[in-house]
């Protein structure tokens, strides 16, 4: 029979039990945090020491950048295509229709381009890498690697890394301009604007400013992006099921790190560009 | 069993993982331009044995000596500039899968040797015919390979840079009579053919099996010490209990 305080025992214990389950897993992401940027830290000792290997950049390049292009080119025209016609009825019940290409203009520069382009690569590019680096893990590769003296980080996650960085600030150059092509057609084939007045709110209202927070953002989501991925694929244990793990891993976290980021690189950015 | 100049020298290496202790006061010295197999039952440390002589990890206290260098002595740099003194054929042979057959040979040649392309693909070429692997296998990549083949590979890969201490991890586990046999004969051939180079090997197993056919020295490790270290016939004869049950095995 339960008592009085049997009951109260037992939900001390059970208050207790899921507190310290809370602290574990804080105290389990502050390790994993600290890792990340030992990672980090580990990736800047390696980046330039001697042997550069460009061939290997290259490769990643190819990987990152021109295999994600026709996918961006998808993306990032019916974005436009999209978000020129949501903005067009929106706008036109405030007779602000014409402004319509430079208001996507601006979306897909500061937003649009950057964040999906971002979250694109994370789920192609990022989980791709954490496969590579953690199927080589299980089978021993990254081991014959350093056995033969070779920084497993300098050889794999050095390349990918840099290339990732590289690759996402152009993709999204590809994204932005690509989804300006989508808002013009759509905008004046189907929404009867004014090319004339489309071109010249555009010049009107879009800066260059605009363009680089654009840049900036995806170059950060490029570097963390492949951080990620690369930091998933070093930590697979288990065959198989870790490689899964690691990879699932890598796309989440990348995709949320992405959307974090976008928000305070907006607040630092919109007050210094 | 002390050796004079030995090729690799364990001083009273101690490891330890938070409370556990996997190499316990090890003392041990493994002689130049023989063969010589660590034997034990899994968990026993040989791993971590394996990994101290790499310089892989440090030891909680004692010393590694290897080819009379204190491997305590080096920095992270140099410690891989040192580690190309060895080569290693993983238990699956851990090929590169997106290279093939002839590009992992190559792999190391080209990132540390300075020969031209022309000499790496000669090198390479004579390396895995030299372990018996046919040119049709060539420009086969490894998942199109068999377990014996990859082993093969993993040899010439292993040989490329001329090592002077060749070490084997688990070479024989897992694969039918056949190729252990096959394995075994060419790890002797491989010891035969570079002793003149002074290539010594180590072997880390627990197969005895295979392990008494070509071994000079036998080792066996039990929770972090060497319990009994003889050349291979008073091995065979040891009377340790824990040598004498494994040997039934």
């Amino acid at each position: 029979m339960l008592t009085k305080d049997g009951i109260i025992k037992s939900i001390k214990h059970g208050f207790i039990e899921w507190v310290e389950s809370i602290g574990a897993s804080i105290n389990e992401s502050v390790k994993g945090l600290g890792n990340i940027v030992l990672f980090t830290v580990n990736f800047f000792y390696w980046v330039f020491k001697r042997p550069f290997r460009l061939h290997l950049l290259v490769d990643q390049l190819f990987f990152i950048g021109n295999k994600s292009i026709l996918i961006i080119l998808l993306a990032g025209s019916f974005t436009g295509m999209v978000f020129a016609t949501q903005t067009y009825f929106g706008f036109k019940l405030i007779n602000v229709d014409s402004l319509v290409g430079a208001i996507t203009a601006i979306g897909l520069a500061k937003e649009l381009a950057p964040v999906l382009t971002g979250l694109i690569v994370a789920g192609r590019a990022g989980s791709a890498m954490a496969a590579q680096i953690g199927t080589m893990k299980v089978t021993e590769q990254v081991d014959a690697l350093e056995v033969m003296g070779i920084n497993s980080i300098q050889y794999l996650a050095v390349p990918r890394i840099v290339a990732g960085t590289i690759a996402v600030p152009m993709l999204s150059a590809i994204f932005l301009y690509i989804g300006n092509v989508g808002s013009y057609l759509v905008g004046t084939t189907s929404l009867m604007i004014d090319e004339a007045i489309f071109f010249s709110k555009l010049s009107e209202f879009m800066h260059v400013a605009d363009i680089w927070q654009g840049i900036i953002k995806a170059t950060v989501f490029g570097f963390v992006i492949s951080v990620i991925g690369t930091y998933f694929g070093f930590q697979v244990e288990k065959g198989a099921e870790g490689v899964g793990r690691g990879t699932n891993l890598a796309v989440i976290w990348g995709m949320i790190s992405v959307l974090i980021l976008d928000y305070f690189l907006t607040v630092v950015l919109v007050r210094i560009l | 069993m002390k050796f004079e100049n030995p090729a690799i020298s364990l001083q009273n290496v101690t490891k330890t993982f938070g409370e556990h202790t996997v190499l316990n006061n090890l003392n041990f010295d493994i002689p130049k331009n023989k063969i010589t197999t660590i034997l034990g039952f899994s968990g026993a440390g040989k791993s971590t044995l394996l990994k101290h002589i790499l310089g892989v990890i440090k030891p909680t206290s004692g010393k590694v000596i290897v080819l009379g260098q204190d491997l305590a002595e080096l920095d992270e740099y140099q410690k891989r500039e040192f580690r190309r003194n060895f080569g290693m054929l993983f238990q699956y042979a851990a090929l590169f899968d997106s290279m093939t057959t002839i590009e992992n040979v190559a792999f190391p040649l080209k990132e540390f040797s300075k020969l031209t392309l022309s000499e790496i693909s000669e090198k390479s070429q004579h390396l895995l015919t030299a372990v018996g692997l046919k040119s049709e296998s060539f420009n086969k990549l490894p998942s199109e390979l068999s377990g014996g083949m990859r082993k093969r590979v993993g040899l010439a890969r292993a040989l490329a840079l001329s090592p002077h201490i060749m070490l084997y991890d688990e070479p024989t586990t897992g694969l039918d009579p056949i190729t252990t046999k096959m394995v075994n004969d060419l790890i002797v051939e491989t010891a035969e053919v570079n002793k003149e180079n002074g290539l010594t090997t180590v072997i880390i197993s627990h197969d005895v099996r295979a392990t008494l056919e070509i071994s000079d020295y036998v080792a066996f490790l039990d929770r972090g010490r060497i319990v009994e270290y003889l050349p291979v016939d008073q091995f065979k004869k040891s009377e340790h209990p824990l040598v004498k049950e494994f040997l039934r095995l």
